[in-house]
């Protein structure tokens, strides 16, 4: 009997998610990745004596997306705060965070954690704005250094309510976030740039309890797969402690990616005490309704609406319409590609099976295809009017996703045009059924694979260029007179 | 022998009848200064040099008849927790020993922007902590009325140097009567405008809620000038307020009639009180009834937390505040030897911060201590609350309220060194001001054994002009404010 059998795993995220702007939260600093160090940083990035934090309106509207988006209230009202504590990557000496009065309470998100599963509904007790610290690099025996690019940086938390039961349901969970996140454009969500960054609080408890047990926090998980693997070490770790007749110590944990496990970074002995107060340098952050309107105004359709109306409006089944809204560029150019088509079943089906295989198959996403939705549309019309075989599209296809183009062009200039002459096609069959007098006679003695051969032979003399249905009628025609 | 430096309107004159330069200014100022801050130690870094190119500047630019603004060509100085890019802000402490401000305070650009020529930093107590100037890394400044007096904290440099004639004009920063304390002290006008009225981009934050940079001069029609020239919206501070610069010294025209003076009545049950003080403060007010005003008494309840409150809201502010200073990017750093960066930030913050600082700095970090928050720091915001509604109702019936600036005048260096809590007690008539963000106002009022005591206007939010035009129209019938120390 497994852990998860034995025991109900109670797991809750906190997500930051770095929102998508030019400048700092607080100061025109630029945000960038991958810059010299300490070239990202102005008085406020550095604390220098007098400097003041201004906001970023911009970041305002982002994080206000992100509440809209997850069903959060927007509070008119709310307050930052001071985390006091002292780091040398954190300059001011606290971190502008938000405490008691965040931007948004209340949401959910609707997490299915595997296909064909009924959605979990998840809540969402907060998402509240912060800066991002300074990076402390200790390398060599010189001592530490300090970059204080990333200081500053626009940041929204994501706060869940204990409400996963599962590492692959939290990672399911994390997913939808980030899919939502990015399909807002509140941030890029590129998790090798720390732009979308998870800890982990897990608790186990006896099925029927009603009360949490102790939970240990697994900090700064950057990558799915190390936040289920942490999350599944860290369950089986809590179940051998219960097992052994033991009690959870709550602690704040490190997962080491190297050796694939987590260790303890502080116990709760040595609990900081963040002494958070109201921030005098900044006025309590106050939103209009009307502001608030305008910001819903402008968002785009979530994921989950479009899922819904490519279902009910395009005759998509659940599956299929999961998948092409799993990232806002594929959907667009699904659907773009769908209304120009006008059979969007067609073009689903085209879309997953071809188009996302050649995307498979180079690794890359939806933002790498140069074609323009238009033309893949136009090359599914070409085949509908038979001028080229579902085989002559795939062979255009790698091509034409890649590099773009106008299909009609490429398909003369490769020599794919069907053969669509009746004439030359009637013509064609007749001198393969002259030729192949003995199978005739096979197929008449009822031989049902002499009809495979036949259509083989023309297929090979019209180079895949015929549609294999007509080939067929007109072969069956002569050989059933 | 160096003149004491004249008034700024005075000043204004003078350059515009020929009869002084820009120049000839800044060399009054200096030789003053050679003459009398051996024994006051007002300035802080004087800019000899950069000050006399600046005025020469200004008289190319008077010349050519294209003059910024009334305060162009004169001098001024300015605390030392007022960043000016180039210069030193040590805020009198040893932990900003070498620094130098790559930026300017918005208070400071306005200035440059104006045409005024800065001519040096003045001392103050560390971090602006403190009533007397004691607190600082380079000693005492002294009260040109009485050599072994203080001249108040904590802008005691600011305000001796104009009390001195050094300089007409001085900027200082009130965060519970750091201005308006040192101006009655020594016998000058200091004004706390109301919170945002100056921008604090620049200040070194001492307690963000309630800093406010003001002006220190001979009299209030000088205040008036520089306050013009300091106030305005910055989009660099969040704090700031939206209104446009003020015009305040257009409203001074003398005339109070119908003006309702409120004298609260808490003010004579406060212990410790000089019968002097409350004496010269009825006889201004009587003053401005003869011209047309009337007094009525008003009640203020909560005036009496209002010390406690405003020493757990300063000191915890502070605390925050004060953080950024760890020896990791700027200023002093102690032996970084052995134990890595914890024992580096204690070495650092032991050796670098004076007693006073850290005492306050520990003040503030237990009252928003987990457990203690709700007692003192949350209790405190409330009183403020309650406390800014007793000035709402006061001012209900009345327009400005009429009260000293301190218990008692200057007292002796040392004498309260070693006793903080009767040093914090003078700023108990000054704190209200700044915790209900109001305007208030210091001017000289008379005499108790030599020594200058203060009246104190406090109006409205927002009508900083109000509280001026009362002190300008006391000023015209009376000469306190005329009266120089014997240096």
């Amino acid at each position: 009997m497994n852990a998860s059998e034995r025991y109900e795993v109670v797991i809750g995220l906190e997500v930051h998610v770095q929102l998508r702007t030019q400048s700092k939260l607080f100061s025109t600093a630029k945000v960038g990745f991958g810059d010299a160090p300490n070239h990202n940083v102005n008085e406020l990035c550095l604390a220098l004596p007098g400097a003041l934090p201004v906001l970023n309106a911009h970041a305002v509207e982002l994080a206000v997306r992100a509440g809209l988006a997850t069903h959060c209230r927007i509070n008119t009202h709310s307050v930052f705060a001071r985390k006091n504590y002292f780091y040398p990557d954190l300059p001011k000496g606290y971190q502008i965070s938000q405490y008691e009065q965040p931007l948004c309470s209340a949401g959910w998100l609707d997490v299915i954690a595997a296909e064909g599963e009924a959605a979990q509904r998840i809540g969402i007790t907060r998402i509240h704005m912060e800066e991002d610290a300074g990076k402390s690099l200790h390398e060599g025996r010189a001592g530490s250094a300090v970059d204080l690019n990333r200081s500053g940086v626009p940041l929204i938390e994501v706060v869940f309510e204990p409400d996963l039961r599962s590492a692959r349901q939290a990672v399911a969970c994390l997913r939808t976030l980030r899919e939502i996140l990015r399909y807002m454009g509140v941030s890029d969500g590129d998790m090798e740039k720390g732009q979308f960054r998870c800890d982990a609080n897990v608790s186990l408890r006896r099925h029927g309890e009603s009360a949490l047990g102790t939970r240990r926090e697994i900090k700064n998980l950057n990558s799915f797969r190390f936040a289920a693997a942490a999350i599944e070490q860290e369950v089986a770790a809590q179940a051998e402690i219960l097992d052994a007749g033991g009690a959870v110590v709550q602690a704040t944990l490190g997962y080491d990616v190297d050796k694939g496990r987590c260790f303890v970074m502080r116990s709760k002995e040595n609990a900081d005490d963040y002494r958070y107060f109201p921030d005098p340098d900044l006025l309590p952050l106050k939103l209009t309704q009307q502001r608030i309107e305008a910001i819903r105004a402008t968002l785009p359709e979530l994921p989950e609406q479009r899922r819904a109306r490519f279902e009910q409006d395009l005759g998509l089944r659940a599956d299929d319409a999961r998948v092409l809204t799993a990232s806002r560029t594929l959907a667009d150019w699904f659907e773009v590609a769908a209304l120009a088509h006008g059979a969007p079943q067609t073009v689903a089906k085209w879309v997953l099976r071809d188009v996302l295989g050649a995307l498979r198959e180079r690794d890359r996403d939806a933002s790498a295809l140069a074609l323009q939705p238009e033309h893949f549309a136009k090359l599914l019309a070409l085949q509908d009017a038979g001028r080229i075989t579902a085989k002559g599209v795939r062979q255009l296809l790698p091509e034409l996703l890649f590099e773009g183009g106008d299909p009609e062009t490429l398909l003369r200039a490769r020599g794919l045009e069907a053969v669509s002459d009746s004439a030359e096609l009637e013509a064609l069959v007749t001198r393969v059924l002259d030729e192949n007098t003995a199978v005739q006679k096979s197929y008449a003695a009822g031989d049902t694979r002499a009809l495979n051969f036949l259509m083989g032979k023309v297929m090979r003399e019209t180079r895949g260029r015929a549609d294999p249905q007509r080939v067929r009628a007109l072969l069956l025609g002569k050989l059933e007179r | 022998m160096a003149a004491p430096i004249a008034s700024l309107i005075e000043l204004c004159a003078d350059l515009e009848s020929g009869r002084s330069s820009a120049v000839a200014l800044v060399e009054n100022v200096f030789a003053r200064a050679d003459e009398v801050d051996g024994a006051l130690q007002t300035l802080l870094h004087p800019r000899r040099a950069a000050a006399l190119e600046e005025a020469a500047v200004s008289d190319a630019r008077r010349a050519a008849g294209r003059l910024r603004s009334p305060l162009d060509g004169i001098p001024i100085a300015i605390k030392d927790n007022i960043v000016q890019a180039g210069e030193p802000a040590s805020c009198a402490s040893r932990i900003l020993e070498g620094y130098r401000s790559p930026f300017s305070a918005t208070a400071v650009e306005r200035l440059r922007g104006a045409g005024a020529v800065i001519v040096a930093r003045t001392n103050m107590d560390e971090f602006a902590m403190g009533s007397s100037t004691e607190n600082s890394v380079r000693g005492p400044s002294r009260n040109p009325w009485s050599l072994e007096r203080t001249p108040g904290g904590s802008s005691g440099g600011s305000a001796a140097a104009v009390s001195a004639g050094i300089v007409p004009l001085a900027l200082g920063s009130d965060t519970g009567g750091s201005i308006r304390q040192p101006a009655s002290f020594c016998g000058v006008v200091g004004m706390k405008p109301t919170y945002g009225r100056v921008s604090r981009r620049g200040l070194v934050a001492f307690a963000s809620s309630l800093d406010q940079i003001g002006p220190i001069a001979r009299s209030a029609r000088d205040c008036a000038l520089l306050l013009d020239v300091l106030s305005g919206a910055d989009p660099g501070d969040s704090t700031a307020l939206p209104e446009a610069a003020l015009e305040s010294h257009r409203a001074l025209d003398g005339d109070v009639s119908g003006l309702r003076i409120g004298l609260p009545k808490e003010i004579r049950e406060t212990p410790g009180v000089s019968p002097e003080v409350l004496t010269k403060v009825e006889e201004a007010v009587a003053e401005l009834e003869r011209a047309g005003a009337r007094s009525l008494e008003v009640s203020l309840p909560h005036t009496r937390f209002a010390l406690a409150t405003y020493y757990l809201i300063s000191t915890a502010e502070a605390s925050g505040n004060l953080a950024r200073f760890d020896g990791v990017r700027y200023g002093f750093r102690a032996s970084s030897d052995g134990g890595g960066v914890t024992p580096m930030y204690e070495r650092t913050r032991s050796a670098g911060f004076g007693d006073e600082v850290k005492r306050r700095i520990l003040l503030g970090t237990f009252a928003l201590s987990a457990g203690y928050y709700d007692a003192y720091y949350r209790k405190a915001q409330q009183l403020r609350t309650l406390l800014l509604r007793d000035f709402e109702a006061a001012f209900q019936h009345c327009d400005v309220l009429a009260l000293p600036t301190t218990p008692q005048p200057a007292f002796r260096i040392g004498e309260k060194t070693g006793e903080p809590l009767s040093m914090y007690l003078t700023d108990v008539f000054t704190v209200p001001a700044n915790l209900t963000g109001a305007p208030g106002v210091s001017l000289p009022c008379g005499f108790q054994d030599g020594l200058p005591l203060g009246l104190q206007l406090m109006g409205r939010p927002l009508e900083d002009a109000t509280v001026l035009r009362v002190a300008d129209a006391f000023q015209r019938r009376s000469e306190y404010h005329l009266q120089r120390p014997p240096l």
